[in-house]
């Protein structure tokens, strides 16, 4: 392997190579997957110089630590963490020069729940439809990193980061989503969807990239027996049988039977993403645009 | 609506809009379009697939299901939702593509229980599963998994009552309406009736998925001496 190569040290509960995903495969049964906080992972792109497709790390909770073979650039965003190279603290949220051979290190989130690690170049593991992303649902892409795993880098571009000023807004204690009501939420009792959008859920420890599950009041149905197979979009709020709300994140299944009561604002999404066990949810209904 | 010349476009025979047809706004930019049956839903997919071949609709993703079809990624649902009703959907046996054929030893665990639940001894179930022309409704599950329709309604079978922890790759099952091959080892209720080599799915081939919605398909009976 060349000396573009990032060792992964300490590989972290759980961190993923992805980019901008691979839709447009929905019908073969393939999900979108890619960056759950899409936007962190697009500036992590753009403060090291790297096109938006740029392929970059998502960590989860604690965070990971990286060797370059060669010296990089890299960003971390996302959920805030303490940054440090060889053990000396960097800033998060800027470009950060990590010199061949140094530990650079991506801490445990201090709020938000997934850190997103841009290195100039990109990760240059071999693309599946299109896309490096790691897709958990259906296990396309690279396989989360391991200790001493080694990922390739691509080439740097030719322009220089610009040393922008990240505008960063905290994870809010709460997590509001907005959704518009339906397509099945005909086959709820009335009381059913006031619940949904007026009572307090938690956000579930059993969430994960493919859903945010959460823990509240249960949606009772007014219609009951099985709903045929349909289609699935990203932020469908599906209403299993223990009544509890999942919303469908980037590794959804393109297609399931249990009705989606409403479906949540896809601006609202990368707050979803970073919302620990046990924050407060409140889905609040909005009319169609 | 279906007030069309006959003759027009080649396809005089059209028939008329399902009348039964009902598109669900999904978020702000999908369409959930249901209409009355399996079969319904197959000629809906395959003309909204002419339609965006054709230029005339903009959408990223189109996924057919059991009675519905989700078009997601619309710049205007609304709209679309509003014209939908009148068009017009040629049935779907009017297209006869090549049908991809699947060789299968009919060797699965549930041969019995499946002779035993269409009331025909063992031997029978390969060449009634053989005899039928399937098509691939639509996908899901796990990548490459089609959900194939094309047994007579008579054959239906429930999923087992425990469903297994793996199933082997290239198993072919029966579940509901359903046959189904898988694409890789997994967890799986359906009843096994046989076992192909053909690779349903291969991310490096072009088409990574053997079946792909709307696909024919054949199951010929292989590895007989």
């Amino acid at each position: 392997m060349s000396d573009r190569a990032l060792a992964v040290v300490r590989a972290g509960a759980l961190t993923t190579v992805q980019d901008q995903g691979r839709p447009g495969h929905a019908h073969l049964g393939v999900p979108r997957s890619g960056a759950l906080d899409a936007p962190a992972a697009a500036l992590a792109n753009r403060l090291v110089a790297n096109p938006p497709e740029a392929a970059v790390l998502e960590t989860t909770l604690n965070g990971c630590a990286l060797r370059p073979r060669s010296t990089v650039t890299v960003a971390v965003t996302g959920a805030p963490c303490p940054v440090t190279v060889d053990g000396r603290p960097a800033p998060w949220g800027a470009p950060v020069r990590v010199l061949a051979g140094t530990l650079l290190d991506v801490g445990s989130a201090r709020a938000g729940l997934r850190s997103y690690v841009a290195v100039s170049g990109g990760v240059a593991v071999e693309p599946v439809l299109g896309s490096r992303s790691t897709d958990l649902l259906s296990c396309l892409g690279p396989a989360p990193l391991t200790d001493g795993a080694v990922l390739p880098l691509g080439r740097p571009g030719a322009v220089h980061a610009r040393a922008d000023v990240v505008p960063h807004s905290a994870p809010r204690a709460e997590l509001v989503l907005r959704v518009t009501l339906g397509p099945r939420d005909d086959w709820f009792t009335e009381p059913a969807v006031r619940t949904l959008t007026t009572r307090a859920y938690r956000v579930s420890s059993a969430s994960n990239r493919i859903g945010l599950r959460t823990e509240g009041p249960s949606l009772e149905r007014a219609v009951s027996g099985e709903l045929p197979s349909e289609g699935m979009v990203l932020g469908a709020v599906q209403v299993p049988p223990d009544g509890c709300p999942v919303v469908f994140l980037a590794d959804h299944p393109t297609t399931g039977g249990y009705p989606v009561i409403a479906v949540v604002r896809g601006t609202d999404l990368p707050a979803a993403a970073q919302a620990v066990p046990g924050t407060p949810v409140r889905f609040v209904a909005v009319r169609r645009r | 609506m279906s007030a069309r010349p006959a003759g027009e476009g080649g396809r005089a025979d059209a028939v008329s809009a399902d009348d039964s047809m009902k598109a669900l706004p999904v978020g702000d930019r999908a369409l959930l379009v249901e209409v009355s049956s399996g079969e319904a839903a197959q000629a809906l997919h395959a003309e909204l697939l002419r339609r965006r071949a054709e230029g005339s609709l903009s959408v990223r993703e189109i996924v057919p299901a059991a009675r519905t079809v989700l078009l997601d990624g619309l710049d205007d649902p609304a709209r679309l939702a509003e014209r939908l009703p009148g068009w017009e959907i040629p049935p779907l046996n009017a297209r006869a593509d090549a049908a991809v054929e699947i060789p299968v030893r009919y060797d699965g665990p549930d041969l019995a229980d499946v002779a035993a639940l269409w009331g025909v001894a063992v031997r029978e179930v390969p060449e009634i599963h053989a005899a039928a022309e399937f098509r691939v409704a639509f996908c899901g599950f796990a990548p490459g998994f089609g959900y194939l329709t094309g047994l007579p309604a008579r054959y239906d079978v429930p999923r087992r009552a425990t469903p297994r922890t793996t199933v082997p790759a290239g198993s072919v099952a029966l579940a509901g309406p359903y046959t189904g091959v898988y694409p890789r080892s997994s967890p799986g209720g359906w009843q096994l009736i046989g076992t192909t080599d053909a690779v349903l799915w291969d991310h490096a081939r072009v088409p990574a998925a053997l079946l792909a919605p709307g696909a024919r398909v054949r199951f010929v009976p292989a590895g007989r001496p």
